[in-house]
């Protein structure tokens, strides 16, 4: 059952980080990787909505390990900063890495803190 | 997905690139221009298949290394690292290729390691450290994972570029640093 749920929730979660993605590089020309910080933010604030309202199993494996799991993404976090890191858009790795830890941890206390308020 | 600017990267001086250049795995500017059709159901399809196959390796990792609230988050640590490892080698590869398959890229790219690696999970891992006051842990645990996964992309990325230069394949990959 589990294994169903995470699969729900990740056969959304991937297509919908995809489509964000898309629509915000079709809005911005510009080399930050806007896109994956915007969806990995998102999961974040929603996992910690997650977590500070004790959410069962069932919500759990559906929105917090499928949806949120499969919005999110540190594989293209990783490779964009990569990418990025060369003479010239080193700031912009930096930037990337910073503004990544700043706005997804704390999205996801933010999330947290509304859920138990 | 095909992409006919995608081995021509190395070959530009260094600084900021072109409007075209990529830098993203899930898709890139030239994708749009190039293949307005990429958002198509078979994309979005494969896309999700690879997720799903993504999220329940996550998920069974998590399985074989639990930890609890105040333990020290190995599993979304290795998930993330092996993730890295595996993107490094994959976009290298698919850059060297003049014309990839174009599901490829949404299916292992955007759909698997997506779909495998988490960034929420990261993030949470830290919050819950911070709520069960080893705010220390929380601390080596982003910075272990920061530095860990940015080293395993370059090392894959690099090491992959070199190996299909060695081949006579994708050497403008190579060049990429």
């Amino acid at each position: 059952m589990i294994v169903l749920l995470i699969a729900l929730g990740a056969g959304l979660g991937a297509p919908a980080r995809y489509l964000t993605d898309r629509a915000i590089q079709a809005r911005r020309s510009s080399l930050f990787p806007w896109g994956t910080v915007l969806v990995n933010v998102l999961a974040c604030l929603l996992l910690g909505v997650l977590v500070g309202a004790r959410a069962d199993d069932t919500a759990t494996a559906l929105v917090g390990t499928g949806f949120c799991g499969a919005l999110s993404t540190y594989s293209a976090f990783g490779w964009e900063t990569f990418r990025l890191s060369r003479p010239g858009t080193r700031w912009l790795a930096a930037g990337n890495v910073a503004l990544s830890l700043v706005a997804g941890i704390g999205a996801a206390a933010l999330g947290w803190w509304l859920a138990t308020r | 997905m095909n992409r006919s600017t995608g081995g021509q990267h190395g070959e530009q001086p260094a600084g900021p690139r072109p409007e075209t250049g990529d830098i993203d795995p899930d898709v890139g500017p030239d994708d749009r221009a190039a293949h307005p059709g990429s958002g198509s159901p078979i994309v979005l399809a494969a896309i999700a298949a690879g997720g799903v196959l993504g999220a329940e390796a996550r998920y069974g990792l998590s399985l074989a290394l639990p930890h609890s609230d105040q333990q020290f988050p190995w599993s979304t640590l290795v998930i993330n690292l092996t993730g890295c490892l595996l993107i490094g080698v994959l976009m290298t590869v698919l850059l060297s290729m003049p014309s990839p398959h174009r599901l490829l890229r949404p299916f292992l790219g955007v759909g698997v390691l997506g779909g495998y690696t988490t960034y929420s999970g990261f993030a949470v891992d830290a919050q819950r450290l911070v709520l069960e006051h080893r705010p220390l842990v929380a601390v080596g645990y982003v910075a272990l994972t920061v530095l860990a996964c940015a080293g395993a992309v370059w090392l894959s990325g690099t090491l992959t570029a070199t190996v299909l230069a060695g081949r006579g394949e994708g050497i403008d990959a190579v060049a990429h640093r």
